[in-house]
């Protein structure tokens, strides 16, 4: 066994584990001479050559079929679901990096008992954010007093677990200068101290319409599911720094479809993942197929610098060294200016560039060069 | 209750609808009120839409009182004698016209027969449905409606005899069929039409069967001996214009064949089929580049020409000549003024087309397809009675696409032919399939049409039988003679050292951006570069201060424009687009220093 410490320079950490892992004991020390040499030659030839255009083939690889790709998602009908942005909208949304997506999407799931079944209308209804007009019937404004009269929806109230105290503490700790006070079916708030003018609590009675009362900030709509055989919280909107704080939830396998989330509360790996899993997850719903490596070297570029970046003009292209490369792009004006303004150097080290100045391109037959000592 | 509306906007209520709008039409039709106004009552809404304005889409139906049509055996025989016209029977209410809204409130019988009391109009054919090139497509009922669409649309590039008295007219790029037929298998249409006197077509004997895959995709084969014949042969006109344009300073442009000493002379053999008059003479055999028009203009800034220059200012060569790949011969020529009095030459240039490999022909149905092969005579293959096809067509073309009125066309053509009489393929209203097939067997052929066919080039007998029959088939605008191009090296333009665009130009064919994204995949650099190298230029540079230098080629030294003589200077190999690239900063105002550097 100590045979294969010697190969730890020749393999990948992983691939030296599998080994570990899985040659038997007392294999003979030439057999796993052999089965070690195999794996190198094996290991070596799977490699991508070195000046193969990997980025190239990625983009024709995942372009290509992506023109065959539906703009519009296939609905089935009478089937529990939501409204999720699929197909070529989705991939443009991961791809270019956008913070704020169309349809933003949770997949909860739960620890036993909830798993099971559990209270779980209960605890998905405790899940939702609830605002005041959702509990209310009527806003009414009483001119002469200055007092905005709230009718209670008290039915509604029951269903989700408030109380009138409960209720008037989240009012009043999110308004001042209010006193609440409530009366039976109805809150009532009333201006403390000087007198406001109309105007002003006018605009406070429309604040307090969208008011946060309950639930967790962002979930706007929960469908409980049943997956295999346990049952999940599918949830439009997301919050995953909130809901991995609950203690009903399983923070292994929870997941939100919103990657900046993701990059910001688990870190950028989890957020590359996120991405590959996303992007896999749309090509394959529409009956395509490509290869995953493509995806995950997308995924690498976007997370390259540590933050997730979107492939676009802002985004990583910004980030080129090159000015005739950004400028090819988009906005060659901008990039040209402003490179003109710092004296900015193109060392002529990509691709675009030395197409632009027909000059061979490092790349491929192109990369390797003769060195040759000159007499003198 | 229900409100009126007049034209979309409202004008007010009204307590009757029903018996409104009757009384409306009622009136309509005996000619109170314009038969241009049409009125719809939306029973949902409690709407009475009342429509006279320009612009709709309206047609004909015989209207229908308590299940009998108005229009009667006594009008028909009146039409006959010309006793009464159309309009005569829309002023008597026999006939009126509807709109999409009207038409709403309607039911409409197909046939006479199926009239019933409910009934309020009857169509006058059902042809009426279809516009004027649908309407030429025989059995387009046992049609998909794409197909028809196609075929209409086919039609209306199909080459024939568009006008009777083209050859003194002037048109710009027009074909005429050479021979015409009117189709055997027709609709009524064709009468109506007058398609006779302009038909745009010819009957031919077609087999359906593959060959050899010369009919893939839709390709055809053409029978050698048929176009010899005459088959698909058409001319191809296009008249050359020139003026004698007037100049400032009394001076004009000169038809005349041009002097050598003229600026821009071409050659004495491009002039050679100019007259004295310096005009070709008809009949002259013209080739790409020839001379059709000699003519002079004035040299062009003359202000400045005559302060400085002693010699007699030369004068320019402007002569119309054939464009590129164009020949022909110049079939009529035209000598008259135009309207502020300047001399007006016009040449008429003629070419014949005999169909070759690429042409496109269509049958009506949507069927079209280039020429993949033209076989002798001798190889095409025979039937037992010594039939040679003059076109095979794919068998493939027609599964997918269900053209089932082709393959009717094609056996009601053969009882046509045989039969020699003109039948009825009237959408709706043909003659019937099955009584095709009676007469088909009484001529003594298999009575689905089929027939033994023979290799032509082994005279083997095909194992299957082979689907064989007469139909009406057209020739398209799109020749290849009008398309073909390719280029090796030529023109360049003048601003960026690249090829030309356009086959007019004799452009050279783009490698686009994603087209060198693909030579970026493989990884093949030096493929790419050269691919790009038609821009290339070797320019000098000035090592200090990064700028394009100057070569002098008296001296046979280079220097820089900014730092002078003593300066080290190297020639780089950059594509021109870059160093036009580099100008154009310059001219912003930025300073684009190159840096160079040894690559070995």
């Amino acid at each position: 066994m100590n045979m294969i410490d010697q190969y730890e320079d020749k393999l990948p950490k992983s691939i030296i584990a599998k080994l570990r892992e899985n040659i038997p004991k007392g294999t003979s020390d030439s057999k796993i001479k052999q089965i070690l040499e195999n794996t190198v030659k094996e290991y070596n030839e799977a490699r991508v050559e070195a000046g193969e255009c990997v980025g190239v083939i990625s983009a024709e690889s995942i372009g290509e079929p992506g023109t065959q790709m539906t703009l519009n998602t296939f609905h089935f009908a009478g089937v529990a679901e939501m409204n999720v942005t699929m197909g070529l909208p989705r991939i443009i949304e991961i791809l270019d990096g956008r913070e704020n997506l169309q349809t933003p999407m949770m997949e909860i799931y739960l620890k036993k008992p909830y798993s099971e079944g559990k209270n779980i209308r209960d605890l998905a209804l405790s899940i939702k954010e609830t605002t005041l007009k959702e509990i209310a019937f009527e806003f009414l404004l009483n001119m002469a007093q200055g007092v905005i009269e709230i009718k209670l929806n008290s039915e509604k109230m029951k269903e989700l677990g408030i109380t009138d105290v409960f209720l008037s503490k989240a009012i009043s700790s999110q308004i001042k200068g209010y006193s609440t006070r409530t009366t039976k079916d109805s809150l009532i708030l009333m201006s403390k101290g000087k007198e406001e003018s109309l105007n002003e609590i006018y605009r406070n009675k429309e604040k307090i319409k969208d008011m946060y009362i309950k639930g967790v900030k962002g979930i706007s709509q929960v469908l409980p599911v049943k997956r295999l055989d346990e049952y999940i919280i599918i949830t439009a909107g997301s919050n995953l720094v909130e809901i991995l704080q609950l203690p009903e939830v399983d923070k292994e396998r929870t997941i939100t479809n919103n990657i900046f989330e993701i990059a910001n509360v688990l870190g950028v790996e989890a957020a590359r993942q996120a991405i590959i899993n996303e992007v896999f997850k749309v090509i394959e719903s529409q009956g395509l197929n490509v290869d995953m490596r493509h995806i995950m070297l997308v995924a690498d570029i976007i997370c390259s610098s540590g933050l997730v970046k979107g492939i676009t003009r802002y985004g990583v292209v910004s980030e080129k060294s090159s000015v005739l490369a950004r400028a090819s792009f988009e906005t060659p004006i901008k990039h040209i200016i402003n490179a003109a303004l710092v004296g900015e150097v193109d060392y002529l080290n990509s691709v675009v560039e030395n197409v632009m100045l027909n000059q061979p391109i490092p790349a491929g037959t192109g990369l390797p060069n003769l060195v040759t000592k000159v007499k003198k | 209750m229900a409100e009126v509306y007049l034209n979309s906007k409202f004008v007010g209520t009204i307590e009757n609808p029903t018996e409104f709008t009757n009384h409306v039409k009622e009136e309509r039709r005996k000619g109170g009120i314009t038969d241009n106004l049409n009125v719809f009552y939306d029973e949902k809404a409690e709407i009475v839409q009342i429509e006279c304005l320009r612009g709709r889409a309206r047609r004909p139906l015989i209207v229908v009182k308590d299940g009998h049509p108005l229009l009667t055996e006594k009008h028909i025989k009146q039409l006959e004698k010309n006793e009464i016209v159309w309009s005569d029977l829309i002023k008597q209410g026999v006939i009126e016209y509807l709109d999409a809204g009207e038409e709403e409130n309607t039911f409409v019988a197909f046939f006479e027969k199926d009239l019933t009391p409910e009934h309020t109009h009857l169509e006058i054919t059902p042809l009426a449905m279809l516009g004027l090139a649908t309407s030429l497509v025989p059995y387009s009922n046992f049609n998909q409606s794409t197909r028809l669409n196609a075929g209409s649309k086919n039609q209306k590039q199909a080459l024939g005899f568009y006008i009777s008295n083209y050859a003194v007219r002037m048109d710009m790029d027009v074909n005429l069929l050479h021979s015409p037929q009117i189709p055997v298998v027709q609709s009524i249409m064709h009468g109506i039409s007058d398609y006779e006197k302009h038909p745009a077509g010819q009957n031919i004997v077609v087999a359906i069967m593959s060959y050899k895959g010369y009919n893939m995709e839709d390709a055809i084969l053409l029978n050698k001996g048929s176009i010899d014949r005459g088959l698909g042969r058409s001319s191809y006109f296009r008249p050359s214009v020139a003026e004698e344009l007037r100049y400032a300073g009394g001076l004009i442009d000169q038809i005349s064949i041009p002097d050598k000493d003229v600026k821009g002379y071409k050659s004495e053999h491009d002039y050679r089929h100019l007259e004295e008059d310096g005009i070709i003479y008809p009949e002259a055999k013209v080739d790409e580049g020839d001379v059709v028009i000699g003519k002079t203009s004035p040299p062009r800034f003359l202000s400045s020409l005559e302060e400085y220059s002693l010699a007699s200012s030369t004068r320019r060569e402007s002569s119309v000549g054939m464009r590129h790949g164009e020949n022909g011969v110049a079939d009529f020529v035209l000598i008259t003024e135009n309207e502020e009095g300047n001399k007006l030459i016009q040449v008429r240039v003629r070419d014949q087309r005999v169909p070759e490999i690429g042409d496109k022909f269509t049958s009506r149905h949507g069927q079209k397809g280039v020429v993949g092969l033209i076989l002798p005579l001798a190889d095409m293959p025979f039937t037992a009675s010594g039939i040679v096809p003059d076109l095979i067509f794919s068998p493939h073309g027609i599964p997918s696409r269900m053209t089932i009125s082709h393959l009717i066309e094609l056996v009601a053509g053969k009882v046509g032919s045989l039969s020699s009489r003109y039948i009825n393929g009237t959408t709706f209203d043909a003659e019937p399939e099955e009584k095709l097939r009676k007469e088909l067997l009484s001529l003594g052929f298999r009575e689905n049409g089929v027939e033994t066919l023979y290799n032509g080039q082994t005279g083997e007998q095909f194992q299957a039988k082979i689907y064989v029959g007469n139909m009406y088939y057209l020739k398209l605008k799109h020749m290849v003679a009008n398309k073909i191009h390719s280029r090796a090296r030529g023109p360049i333009q003048l601003l960026t050292r690249q090829p030309t665009e356009g086959r007019a130009k004799e452009g050279g064919l783009r490698l686009g951006e994603m087209e060198k994204d693909t030579f970026v995949a493989h990884g093949a650099s030096l493929l790419l570069k050269e691919r790009f190298d038609s821009d290339r230029t070797v320019v000098p540079v000035c090592e200090s201060c990064g700028i394009i230098a100057v070569m002098d080629e008296f001296k046979d030294k280079s220097y820089c424009p900014i730092c002078g003589d003593n300066t080290e200077i190297s020639n780089i190999e950059i594509s021109y687009a870059f160093k036009l690239m580099l100008d154009e900063f310059k001219s912003l105002g930025i300073y684009p220093k190159l840096q160079l550097e040894s690559k070995y």
